[in-house]
């Protein structure tokens, strides 16, 4: 008999455990009848959250962070369109060094964006506020949603587009009747992963926005006491369910048509 | 008929420092089928793709139909185009995809339709029309993209290697069908293939190309039995080569001598200078005779031996050493098998007519 060799098996579920265990606390403490996060479990309660529906600067908080979250998810996936066309489709001089100046973003320290922002901003004699806050994360996004946008045009057989032009459409035509229909789960996944990152973005927000909060920051200013601990518990449960579906769907989209592709391509 | 119907001028497509296309000037009949051949690399898809329009020279012009073309974009030329991989629109069906290039006509509905009609019974697709790229099979999706460039009625039909991703037995009937339609429809083709198989089973007229230049353009027999150049014979069947000089002129014949062979007098159709080195003589393998016994009606017939033998079914191929030639010689035969010889001692023989003088370079 062959020894079964499981410490594979073990490592992957160790790892899993590691990464979600602390984030399935917070759900479970959200339904905990006690304001303290402390075990034993004192008993099932839906007050946290009856509590948290009845707070008016939540859904203030939350109106902002939609609001920021959908106008730089927008226009991030239509930067990163056009620049992820361009650096699909041609190669041209400097491109390698402007796809690493538009990816810099992802790998430059936030707060270091955060801080040289805030300095240009206010040193052009304007308002801290939600435009500088939307415009960080145009910024932070761009560079997501450009990789997303990515992995799915490199897929993409150019002679669809060449076909196109071939039976008489022009440049404008062949985008909007071709590509763009199959870019399209691409696009859509760019959009919800640019609205989560916006949306769960806490160190722009947090020097950029003045007096106004988005969602992580009002929660942040909340954790501060502790009695108003297990609204946020709540606020952050239902955030996390609401992330893990939003990026499934992203996924899902990303990889929708491409077995298909597959099969087509030759 | 139209002699010109399709002009190539001079045309040179660089890339960068390659010159894909170096120079060509080539004209297209009317109705004609016309194929470029050529291993991959030689500027075949280049001149094809400078035809449609999604490249443009770096020098020439190009005229269809007597119109300049050179700066149109593809979708101002009355050309059409049958891609490698076919290019069906993924995400529309068949039907759709027929239509894809008739919005831009300014037909009236009626006359979309009868296109639609027309074309689906024309390349056998009817009952068809609501299937999607990934529901059909090679061979369908190749006549999608026949129909969907045929019904907008391009005065040149370009092809790019469409046969190219079929199994054998399908290529074999799609050569026979595509031929019958390219006469039926009486469209001018110009195909492009690496199979010269192919090219000269279907074509009117073959230019064979190698490294950004045609090297010969005639009929395909033509190409068979009087190539102009050692790349020609070489790529079109296969040749035996072997080294010799010329010696005197007799007019269209001239004297040479072909190692271990001796001297003999053959046929000059290149006009080769007398007294040189710088000559090949080829010899196609179907064109010896591989026999047990002398063949002294022959002109030449020599002992040989036998090396290695290859079957193929509808004939044997045999490798064989002839003393004093110092490479193996390709011989076939259809009425030897390689159970015909016991031992490797036989005799080949070639007549004079057979023998065709190239320059080496």
């Amino acid at each position: 008999m062959e020894q079964k060799n499981n410490s594979l098996l073990i490592y992957t579920i160790f790892y899993f455990l590691f990464l979600y265990i602390p984030v399935l606390f917070l759900p479970l403490f959200s339904f905990n009848d006690s304001n303290y996060m402390s075990f034993p479990l004192s008993g099932f309660t839906f007050r946290h959250y009856e509590d948290m529906w009845s707070k008016a600067p939540v859904f203030r908080a939350l109106w902002v962070s939609i609001k920021v979250g959908v106008i730089a998810s927008v226009v991030s996936t239509v930067i990163a369109l056009m620049a992820a066309k361009a650096f699909t489709k041609y190669k041209f001089i400097g491109s390698r060094v402007s796809y690493a100046a538009v990816l810099l973003p992802f790998l430059i320290p936030e707060i270091i964006l955060a801080v040289s922002l805030i300095v240009i901003w206010l040193s052009l004699g304007f308002k801290l506020g939600l435009v500088p806050v939307t415009i960080g994360h145009i910024l932070f996004c761009t560079p997501f949603c450009m990789l997303i946008l990515i992995s799915r045009i490199e897929g993409f057989d150019s002679s669809l587009e060449e076909a196109s032009r071939d039976l008489g459409e022009n440049a404008w035509g062949t985008f909007w009747k071709v590509s763009f229909p199959l870019y399209l789960p691409g696009i859509i996944a760019s959009l919800l992963l640019g609205f989560i990152i916006s949306f769960d973005e806490f160190i722009l927000a947090f020097f950029l926005s003045g007096s106004d909060p988005t969602l992580p920051m009002y929660m942040w200013n909340q954790l501060r006491f502790i009695k108003k601990l297990p609204h946020v518990l709540a606020l952050g449960a239902i955030i996390i369910v609401a992330t893990t579906f939003v990026v499934l769907l992203a996924y899902w989209l990303r990889n929708l048509g491409q077995a298909k592709n597959k099969d087509f391509k030759i | 008929m139209n002699e010109k119907y399709i002009e190539v001028k001079n045309v040179s497509k660089h890339f960068d420092k390659v010159k894909a296309v170096d120079d060509i000037s080539v004209e297209i009949k009317e109705g004609e089928f016309f194929s470029l051949l050529g291993p991959s690399g030689c500027g075949k898809t280049t001149l094809l793709r400078l035809l449609a329009g999604f490249e443009y020279p770096t020098k020439g012009s190009l005229l269809i139909d007597g119109i300049d073309v050179t700066a149109l974009p593809p979708n101002k030329r009355p050309t059409n185009m049958v891609f490698q991989n076919y290019a069906i629109f993924p995400h529309i069906n068949v039907e759709k995809n027929i239509r894809f290039g008739l919005r831009k006509l300014g037909l009236t509905k009626l006359e979309k339709n009868q296109r639609v009609e027309e074309v689906l019974s024309l390349v056998k697709l009817e009952g068809y029309e609501e299937r999607y790229s990934n529901q059909l099979s090679g061979g369908q999706r190749q006549r999608v993209a026949l129909a969907r460039a045929l019904v907008r009625r391009p005065k040149v039909l370009l092809l790019d290697e469409p046969l190219g991703a079929l199994d054998k037995k399908l290529r074999d009937d799609m050569q026979l069908e595509l031929r019958n339609l390219q006469k039926s429809i009486g469209i001018t083709f110009v195909f492009v293939t690496h199979d010269q198989e192919e090219a000269i089973s279907m074509s009117d007229r073959v230019a064979v190309m190698n490294e950004g230049q045609i090297q010969q353009l005639s009929q395909p027999n033509e190409l068979y039995k009087n190539p102009n150049n050692i790349f020609v014979s070489d790529f079109i069947g296969e040749t035996n080569f072997l080294n010799g000089k010329t010696n005197e002129k007799h007019g269209d014949k001239i004297d040479v001598s072909i190692e271990s062979l001796g001297n003999f007098q053959v046929d000059n159709r290149l006009n080769i200078s007398a007294n040189t080195n710088d000559i090949v003589c080829g010899i196609r393998p179907e064109a010896m005779m591989i026999s047990r016994e002398i063949q002294s009606d022959w002109d030449i017939s020599l002992p040989a031996f036998i090396k290695q033998t290859s079957y193929y079914g509808e004939m044997t191929r045999f490798y064989v050493e002839v003393k004093g030639i110092d490479q193996v010689l390709t011989v076939s035969s259809q009425h030897f098998d390689n159970q015909s010889f016991k031992t490797g001692e036989c005799f080949i023989s070639i007549g004079l007519e057979d023998i065709v003088l190239l320059n080496k370079k």
